[in-house]
């Protein structure tokens, strides 16, 4: 069916030329504005975006590609790409205390080391930008205690002629500038950090604001040597050394600088999980509790969802239509919410279980019951999934084969073992499969109902409940001391083992068929 | 002999019990007039609807925003999921061409990665776009769907590649025969009959999306930008005793809507959830 060219041309319909356009008029209405904030990576992937789209949809070979590059895009501008940087972190120290680039790591200790000078002058300040608001750039206008007036920016002072300001007649603070808006003192205070980092270098140090409106000349304390590498503290002439993406104290004290900056570590995050007994401790017994966790969660839903279904599965069982209604409201109650009401029902004061049966157990506080807890919750949340996926594969079994063993004289409890069984976990295998995929990150579930408590004594990253998921979340955005590095190492660690048991699974599956399809 | 049947409803009961304790819970919270956890027990001590009515007059907590927020997000989302998921899975399942197993490979390993540890990666991208498209950027709910929709050739198109393979080509080849292109293939022959599988695979997503807080949480920090899930969570995270009412009130209205839909749509659930295994 090979069309002319023409005809190929004459296909060319308009719900796709439209949305070229339309694609093509978006690319037209950003770049402009990417252009204007420098942003090089954004054209080229606007332009390309736009190039592709135009390719794959106003010419007639590529068939195919038509319908996968929307996804495709996507999935590599929000998932790969973040992946890839996340593996590409696990190889370095990022994390608290460890964010920066060395040069702007230095700059920072720097800068926050400028103090005031005892008996220093002040200036009256005025903040001014070119623009309107207040994203852009913004400068110092600064009045000396003789009235002469200087313009500061990041690169120096410069001198700015009476001429071209007005001064208030007081305090000699500039209130109008040719040329520059002056902030009002609600908009200084409003850009709270950048202007508390923003330095003007002086011939004696630098300049930077105290308050909103006074500004002094201030000095480094911190003086970083480039040629020897180190940062030196002129207060206490101790000097600090780089070592491992930080600056510590070469007297052998061992003080660290606080602001360090990001290494590559090669494996060392990798390796700190097996030799580091720190982590080593905490990262086994979350891995065993995460496989218990599964596996548990898997078998036991699977359990009840199977009994259910050949309870039911009987010709004179009357009202089975109510019962599995009623059975998927579990499954059917968004998560989120049931896991959270599960969580309250258990609160050792005030929840329905203990009221319930007149008891003060603190379900969620002691280890043991915490995981009871959790298995009993996943149960109630999976069974009614398993309760219908069973259903719907006991329809599946050949009556006549159950109907041959029966003659054959074998006893109810056979007939299920021999034919029923096989057949329903032949079938329920890759369900079961992705289940235990599903559980070993059910992040939710550990979120929503112990956050990983109760936590052992004299740990704080790793609680009873924790499954490596939740562990590694806390890992990397936890309050206290984030390790990006490590949490990413570990992260890449599920991945290998998930994607390991889950292409394990599927061929003993492919074994299992053909046992049983002989 | 008469096989007895009173054991099999026992059990039937027993379950029935299990299930609905913690949902009549629910319903019992929402009515009880004081609207505390402690004074809630199983079943409705009174019925008031004062918990609905401080959820709606709560400053603090702009419900209606939230049930808005939330509809549009999921609701957005779950459609153009279905649309690039049933498009993959068309070329997978009918079309030739080079990279397809490696393409089908690569989509399940991607999926296997466990993609939260990505959120600073993603946090750091959308503070960039924020930068140049305000609309897209974070606090926004179109920036959530972009991440949102990273997902969309994933599971979804396996689930739904399995579907279309069950089809039988025979009924888009004979359109092609009588000169259809591949796009009205897909639009008039394909789709049409995916619609059962479209509908529950959509289904799916949207629930996934409402019971989605980490992203959200992280990318919804404004009050009136939360959806249900991270608002209400919000209701009893820091405090599980005094906003219980509210919290419970809440989460009926958003629940209920998704339980009719599910029994509504309860024939098709079984196809939906087994259609994965029929081939992988």
């Amino acid at each position: 069916m090979t069309a002319p060219p023409y005809e190929r041309v004459a296909r060319l319909s308009w719900p796709r030329v439209v949305f070229v356009g339309l694609v093509a008029a978006f690319a037209v209405f950003t770049i402009p504005t990417l252009v204007d904030k420098h942003s090089w990576t954004g054209v080229t992937i606007s332009v390309a975006v736009t190039a592709i789209l135009a390719y794959v949809y106003l010419t007639p070979k590529r068939i195919a590609a038509r319908f996968l590059v929307p996804g495709t895009i996507l999935l590599l501008a929000f998932q790969v790409y973040p992946v890839a940087y996340t593996i590409s972190t696990a190889f370095t120290n990022y994390g608290d205390g460890h964010r920066l680039t060395q040069s702007q790591a230095v700059a920072q200790i720097e800068a926050d080391s400028v103090m005031e000078q005892p008996g220093a002058q002040r200036y009256e300040l005025s903040v001014a930008t070119k623009s309107v608001d207040t994203s852009g750039a913004f400068v110092f206008f600064l009045t000396d205690p003789d009235g002469k007036v200087e313009r500061g920016d990041a690169s120096g002072v410069t001198p700015v002629p009476d001429a071209q300001v007005t001064k208030d007649p007081f305090t000699g603070k500039v209130i109008k500038a040719a040329g520059w808006h002056i902030l009002t003192g609600i908009q200084v205070n409003g850009l709270g950090q950048r202007l508390a980092a923003f330095a003007v270098p002086t011939q004696g140090g630098f300049i930077k604001s105290v308050g909103l409106s006074e500004a002094y000349v201030g000095q480094f304390t911190m003086k970083y040597d480039a040629a020897a590498h180190t940062m030196t503290d002129t207060r206490t002439n101790t000097v600090y050394k780089e070592s491992d993406g930080a600056f510590r104290a070469a007297d052998g004290s061992g003080k660290t600088l606080p602001i360090g900056w990001k290494i590559g570590v090669g494996f060392k995050n990798f390796t700190s999980v097996l030799t580091n007994a720190a982590i080593r401790g905490p990262f086994l017994r979350v891995l065993i509790w995460t496989i218990a966790f599964a596996v548990l969660s898997v078998l036991t839903t699977f359990a009840l969802g199977l009994l259910l279904a050949v309870v039911m599965d009987h010709p004179r069982m009357r009202g089975r239509k109510l019962y599995s209604s009623l059975l998927l409201l579990p499954y059917a109650m968004p998560a989120f919410i049931t896991t959270l009401v599960w969580s309250s029902m258990y609160n050792k004061d005030f929840g329905l279980l203990n009221k319930l049966f007149g008891t003060h157990i603190d379900w969620l506080g002691s280890p043991w019951a915490a995981r009871g807890s959790v298995l009993l919750t996943n149960l109630w949340l999976g069974f009614p999934y398993m309760f219908l996926v069973c259903a719907g594969l006991l329809q599946a079994v050949p009556q006549e084969l159950k109907e041959v063993a029966r003659v054959d004289g074998a006893s109810a409890f056979r007939v299920f073992r021999s034919v029923t069984m096989p057949t329903v976990l032949i079938g329920a295998m890759p369900l079961l499969i992705a289940s235990f995929g599903y559980n070993f990150n059910n992040f939710n579930l550990i979120r929503l109902l112990t956050d990983g408590g109760p936590y052992p004594s004299g740990s704080s990253t790793a609680g009873d409940t924790d499954i490596l998921i939740s562990y590694t979340y806390r890992l990397a955005f936890g309050g206290q001391g984030a390790q990006y590095g490590l949490a990413s190492a570990i992260s890449f660690l599920i991945f290998v083992l998930v994607g390991l048991i889950t292409y394990g699974g599927f061929r003993q599956t492919r074994q299992l068929e053909e046992v049983y399809a002989r | 002999m008469k096989e007895r049947l009173w054991w099999r409803h026992l059990v039937g009961l027993a379950a029935l019990v299990f299930a609905l304790v913690p949902i009549i819970f629910l319903v019992s919270a929402a009515l009880n007039p004081v609207g505390t956890l402690s004074t809630t027990s199983l079943l409705p001590t009174g019925a008031s609807l004062s918990n609905f009515s401080k959820l709606f007059h709560d400053p603090n907590s702009p419900y209606v925003r939230w049930y808005v927020n939330t509809l549009v997000i999921c609701g957005v989302s779950a459609i153009l999921n279905v649309l690039i998921g049933v498009s993959g899975a068309y070329a997978f399942s009918r079309l030739r061409f080079r990279g397809r197993r490696a393409g089908l490979t690569g989509i399940m390993l991607v999926q296997m990665f466990p993609n939260f540890i990505s959120l600073t990666a993603l946090y750091l991208t959308f503070i960039s776009i924020g930068g140049v498209l305000p609309a897209f950027g974070l606090n926004t709910s179109l920036g959530l769907i972009l991440v949102y929709l990273g997902g969309a050739m994933g599971v979804n198109t396996w689930l739904l590649k399995g579907y279309l393979d069950t089809i039988p080509g025979e009924l888009d080849e004979s359109a092609r025969i009588d000169g259809a292109t591949e796009t009205q293939v897909f639009f008039k022959v394909i789709l049409p009959l995916a619609r059962p599988m479209l509908v529950v695979v959509g289904l799916f997503s949207f629930v996934s999306f409402l019971n989605e807080i980490l992203l959200a949480g992280v990318f919804l920090t404004d009050t009136k930008h939360k959806t249900l899930a991270v608002g209400l969570y919000g209701l009893v995270s820091g405090n599980h005793n005094t906003d219980y009412g509210e919290f419970a009130a809440g989460s009926l209205l958003a629940g209920v809507p998704v339980v009719l839909i599910y029994l509504y749509l309860q024939k098709y659930l079984v196809k939906g959830l087994t259609a994965g295994a029929v081939k992988g």
